[in-house]
């Protein structure tokens, strides 16, 4: 504030009336669509289609029931599947991540350059490549139909990984270490015990940012799974989309919509301050 | 084993064991789970390999047969589809990106509410990108709430049909990328316009330089890596490009297969269970992203290195 410089005052609250317009503008986009989500979501199929309305229907109840009543689409199953699979991705990724990069930062071995070499490489390469010896090794394996190739392959994440690591450059001391060493803790103890908790911002971090890219991850699942009890949420809204339009209930539509997405709005407004840091921190590789 | 000779190798060795173990879940994984299907996916892709009803045809060797087949497809369309839907969201999103990420670190203009607009702008990314596609198919249909609004307004005298046109459909994807990204650029560079050295303002500010002089003939040359990267991974995210242009269009990329992408089409192949052309779709994109790494490769690397990079501007900062 104290740089403010004296001349040019007026052109610059102009300069700054013209920002927060942009800015308001841009808010206005982001927050629309989930505004008139949440307000559809509450009126039935006669009112969404007279338009856009400010205010709220009356139909939010009748529209969650319909919806839960739905033999074609089973949300409670699905939220159930999508929370088991985005939860155990997030703790697969984050923990497994955070040992590969100690592995690598703490300790001198003869191929430890050659493995950082090949992650580095491999985080740039599309899931979807290998898709297709994906689901037939899934299929060799018998594991169509399982939530387990949705998230035990979270053990590899390249990019958590190499977050853990710029993570431990700039913040893990390796005299702890030593000093545990003396003290007679075992490596897997000391990680466990020590460098886990030092990790731990990068960590929670990163199990957000897993989360939210297992629970809205549609490729493989959709490729994986084709029975019904075993469905995750975004195979049940590409279920939806395929319907038959003219003969749905739209406020079923909007309900379902807004199911997908209100947990993570939720964590996202409660961790935005986290989140939008690791974004900042993950990001500055240049 | 060996290692014996020197006690600097003793020391080495000691400890080694437990690099190796705690590196091995990561690649124990990622062998199983990535590269042997990697390898069977471009494996694949010399057979001819697909289902017809119940039956299964081959795997028979065929050579690069499935790749002449597949350039005469609409194969090149579907890849032009999908680098003209990224770059019509891409330059209004770096522009906007750029944009705020200049006003929220100019001092001067010392915008507040920041963590608010950050907030906000970063949302539209979490969301799963089916739902917001749903969202969008019904709020853009025939008769969904936008037409509705605009005949009710008297702006159409009846309901545009966004998707059946290319126009609109193609605008549309482009639009949600948009949304879905720019927050996200706009965090990364700031973060990179925050870690340019202050001290060269002040300099360039006692030699009277203007806020756009600073910006274009300071900020822009020292973000210049990150932009770069910036680019290649929104390209590489862009031939990703799947759940918006899938649900949106149900998986038909229509009107005239104009918003099919390259995800689209080998999703298409894997669906019908024709191994061998899917294969060969993967392999493509597969050389195309190993390009592309090797692109972020040397950009990265002609600028003194990865992760040092930032450690050496923190110091600055």
């Amino acid at each position: 504030m104290n740089k403010r410089s004296k001349s040019g005052q007026s052109g610059l609250s102009a300069a700054r009336a013209a920002c927060y317009l942009v800015l308001a503008v841009l808010c206005f986009l982001c927050l629309f669509f989930f505004y008139m989500l949440l307000i559809n979501a509450s009126r039935n199929t006669y009112q969404i289609q007279q338009g856009f309305s400010f205010l709220p229907g009356k139909s939010f109840v009748v529209n969650l029931k319909n919806l839960l009543k739905n033999a074609n689409i089973p949300v409670l199953s699905g939220i159930y599947n999508s929370l088991v699979v985005s939860a155990l991705t997030a703790l697969l990724a984050s923990y497994f991540s955070a040992l590969t990069a100690y592995g690598i930062y703490a300790y001198d071995f003869r191929f430890k350059k050659t493995a950082f070499t090949v992650i580095l490489l491999i985080m740039m390469m599309p899931t979807q490549i290998s898709a297709v010896g994906f689901v037939n090794q899934m299929q060799a394996m018998g594991l169509r139909n399982s939530l387990i190739p949705l998230f035990l392959p979270s053990i590899a994440s390249p990019t958590v990984f190499f977050f853990m690591k710029q993570y431990l450059d700039s913040n893990m001391p390796m005299e702890i270490v030593e000093a545990a060493r003396i003290d007679g803790s075992g490596e897997f103890h000391t990680f466990n015990t020590i460098v886990l908790p030092i990790m731990k911002p990068a960590v929670a971090v990163q199990a957000i940012f897993t989360f939210v890219t297992a629970w809205n991850n549609f490729f493989i699942p959709a490729l994986l799974i084709d029975k019904a009890d075993k469905k995750t949420l975004p195979i049940l809204i590409a279920q939806l989309r395929s319907a038959d339009f003219l003969k749905f209930d739209m406020g079923q539509v909007y309900m379902m919509v807004t199911i997908a997405i209100i947990p993570v709005i939720m964590i996202y407004l409660i961790l935005s301050k986290y989140i939008v840091r690791g974004v900042a921190l993950g990001g500055v590789k240049g | 084993m060996n290692a014996e000779s020197t006690p600097k190798k003793r020391k080495r060795s000691r400890y080694a064991k437990w690099g190796y173990l705690f590196i091995a879940p990561f690649f124990i994984v990622f062998i199983i789970f990535s590269l042997i299907p990697l390898c069977s996916t471009i494996y694949y892709s010399f057979f001819q390999y697909y289902r017809q009803g119940l039956k299964i045809i081959g795997p028979t060797f065929t050579g690069m047969a499935n790749y002449v087949k597949l350039f005469q497809t609409d194969l090149p369309n579907y890849l032009g589809n999908t680098l003209l839907i990224w770059l019509i969201g891409f330059v209004p999103q770096i522009i906007i990106s750029l944009l705020l990420a200049a006003w929220f670190t100019n001092q001067r203009l010392n915008l507040r509410g920041q963590g608010f607009f950050k907030t906000v702008i970063y949302m539209p990314n979490l969301i799963m990108a089916s739902a917001f596609a749903m969202l969008f198919f019904a709020l853009f249909s025939d008769n969904g709430p936008v037409n509705g609004s605009l005949v009710s307004l008297g702006i159409f005298s009846q309901p545009f049909r966004f998707l059946a046109s290319i126009a609109g459909t193609r605008g549309l994807i482009s639009f949600m990328n948009f949304l879905m990204w720019f927050g996200n650029t706009t965090i990364l560079l700031m973060a990179a316009i925050m870690g340019v050295d202050p001290g060269l303002y002040e300099a360039a500010e006692i030699d009277g330089a203007s806020s756009n002089q600073m910006f274009w003939r300071i900020t822009i040359p020292l973000i210049r890596p990150i932009m770069a990267y910036v680019l290649v991974t929104s390209l590489i995210g862009g031939l990703q490009m799947f759940d918006v242009p899938q649900i949106l269009t149900n998986g038909s990329g229509n009107p005239d297969r104009s918003a099919t992408t390259m995800i689209m089409y080998l999703n298409n192949h894997m669906y019908s269970k024709n191994y061998g052309m899917a294969g060969a779709v993967s392999t493509v994109l597969f050389l195309i992203c190993a390009a592309l790494c090797f692109l972020i490769y040397f950009i990265t690397t002609n600028n003194d290195g990865f992760a040092g990079n930032k450690r050496k501007r923190g110091v600055h900062g």
